[in-house]
């Protein structure tokens, strides 16, 4: 254990990594997911479809392919090779998790009255006003929960770099039970606690929203 | 639309190229290896009670070894048993307890599971390319060492990286959390972990990254499959003994082992095994170490 100890730095440093992929992942898969689930609820059919496909072929597909497309086949090729690593970690978790976001935001937008869009149409509110001012506000509020299932996920997701060149939480604390064999348990227990504070601290703030955007019934 | 149909096909293409790749981490030397002489009732040799007289009483011994090294410890996805330099020393140890070659259970370790596999009994011997060191001899044993090499870096043919300090501000890759990557991260590299050997190499050849590193035997048999594109580089900057790990729970095993090793080496068997797996790619048959004495049991 004394080597953890003594480099805390180096474990601090792997967590900060594992954040940053988790949180500019999460971020671009809002993004992305939001604009997903605005094309699949839309009234253009052509957008409608291709979200449609997007969402079932990437949720199909596993993460450690999804990786492996972007580290290994797509180099291969001669694309992406003086691409940073962080950056096709964060294409990687975010080609994947935007699907979900997606799903989960689509369930929002279904329990948004149906009478809330028509009024706003009758309004003369455009789609994007519409999605913007009146459907997405409410649907946001009711998608708190499963998103922050969905970015909990995408935080634990991000262990799967380890072998992808990211020197994150995962890999450096097999770093760490490679030169300390007989520590194992306690380096295993220090990096478990780490990621159930990251964890606890998207419930923590997903919470936080629940309560402020809790609307009185 | 063509083109993009074009690059979606090329794209699918390395995909395959890269899952192949998993199956064939290098072709894996020939398997004409020297034969070993296997003794005959070996049981009566051990006192009785010993670890050494169980398994020769049994006629069965698990040795775990490493399935993804060409040249140490290989084992393509079609083969039937690993070959190479640590699977050879298997061998050597199996028959001075009267066990033949094709009674031995391989069973693939890798550097994560070794202790584990050891202290729960999961395997007898532990031969995979396992360097000795203090913490690892706290749990469990470690007799050797039968080889020592060092960490070097393998890099494309025309790079500019020719000694350990032209590392600094690169890119370097190896198995995510092994020791290498610990000793390239100290000379200033960025350390890149990978779950194999063969996707390391693979990033280097693509361009993501300027160099790999770990045991120089290790590299040097990547480089003689793509001599045009790869060379070993830099003086060995590390030295790693090789051990053959066994349960603490049986210390008398450590000075068979170290007995049945020098043996072979002062006999020729050992530079045999050698020349049939490491020595197959170009690297001179070195003068075999000399064994750590064993604690008294």
């Amino acid at each position: 254990m004394d080597d953890v100890t003594s480099n805390f730095d180096l474990v601090l440093s792997a967590f900060w990594l594992t954040i940053q992929l988790a949180l500019i992942s999460g971020l671009a898969s809002l993004v992305l997911g939001t604009l997903l689930a605005a094309m699949r609820v839309g009234p253009v059919a052509v957008l409608r479809r291709a979200a449609g496909v997007y969402v079932n072929v990437v949720r199909n597909t596993p993460l450690l392919i999804v990786f492996l497309f972007v580290f290994i086949a797509i180099p291969n090729v001669g694309y992406l090779t003086d691409t940073p690593f962080l950056l096709k970690g964060v294409i990687a978790l975010t080609f994947y998790t935007s699907a979900f976001v997606c799903e989960a935001l689509r369930a929002g937008i279904n329990s948004v009255p149906l009478g809330q869009a028509e009024a706003a149409r009758a309004i003369g509110l455009t789609f994007g006003q519409n999605m913007t001012n009146v459907v997405l506000p409410q649907a946001f509020r009711a998608v708190v929960p499963p998103l922050a299932s969905v970015l909990i996920a995408l935080t634990k997701n991000t262990s799967v770099a380890a072998a992808f060149g990211l020197l994150e939480a995962t890999a450096r604390m097999r770093g760490f039970t490679n030169n300390n064999a007989d520590d194992r348990l306690l380096i295993f227990a220090t990096f478990a606690l780490g990621y159930i504070i990251v964890v606890e601290l998207i419930s923590l703030g997903a919470f936080g929203l629940e309560r402020r955007w809790k609307a009185a019934r | 639309m063509r083109i993009h149909r074009l690059k979606l096909a090329a794209v699918a293409v390395g995909l395959s190229t890269a899952l192949a790749a998993c199956g064939d981490a290098g072709s894996s030397g020939s398997s004409d290896t020297p034969d070993v002489e296997v003794q005959e009732d070996a049981a009566s040799q051990f006192e009785e009670g010993s670890r050494m007289a169980e398994l020769a009483e049994s006629g069965e011994i698990t040795i775990g070894v490493k399935y993804d090294q060409p040249g140490i410890g290989f084992k393509g996805a079609t083969d039937d048993a690993p070959v190479g330099f640590d699977p050879e020393m298997g061998k050597v140890l199996a028959a001075s307890l009267g066990i033949a070659p094709e009674d031995i259970t391989w069973k693939e370790t890798i550097s994560d599971n070794r202790e584990p596999f050891l202290q729960e009994g999961e395997v007898d011997l532990v031969i995979a390319s396992y360097s000795i060191t203090d913490e690892r001899r706290a749990i469990v044993g470690q007799a050797g060492p039968y080889y020592v090499t060092g960490q070097q870096l393998l890099v494309p043919t025309d790079s500019e990286i020719e000694t350990i300090g032209d590392v600094e501000g690169t890119e370097v890759c190896s198995v995510t959390g092994s020791t290498s990557l610990d000793n390239i991260e100290q000379e200033g590299a960025t350390p890149r972990g990978f779950d194999t050997y063969s996707e390391c190499v693979d990033q280097v050849l693509n361009g993501s990254i300027d160099a790999m590193t770990t045991d120089g035997a290790i590299l040097l048999g990547y480089a003689a499959e793509a001599p045009d594109d790869l060379k070993v580089v830099v003086e060995p900057f590390s030295e790693e003994r090789y051990g053959v790990g066994y349960s603490s729970d049986s210390p008398e095993m450590c000075q068979w082992i170290t007995d049945t090793i020098t043996a072979a080496e002062e006999d020729g068997t050992w530079a045999a095994a050698f020349e049939a797996t490491l020595g197959q790619s170009g690297v001179e048959t070195p003068e075999p170490p000399a064994m750590d004495e064993c604690a008294a049991a």
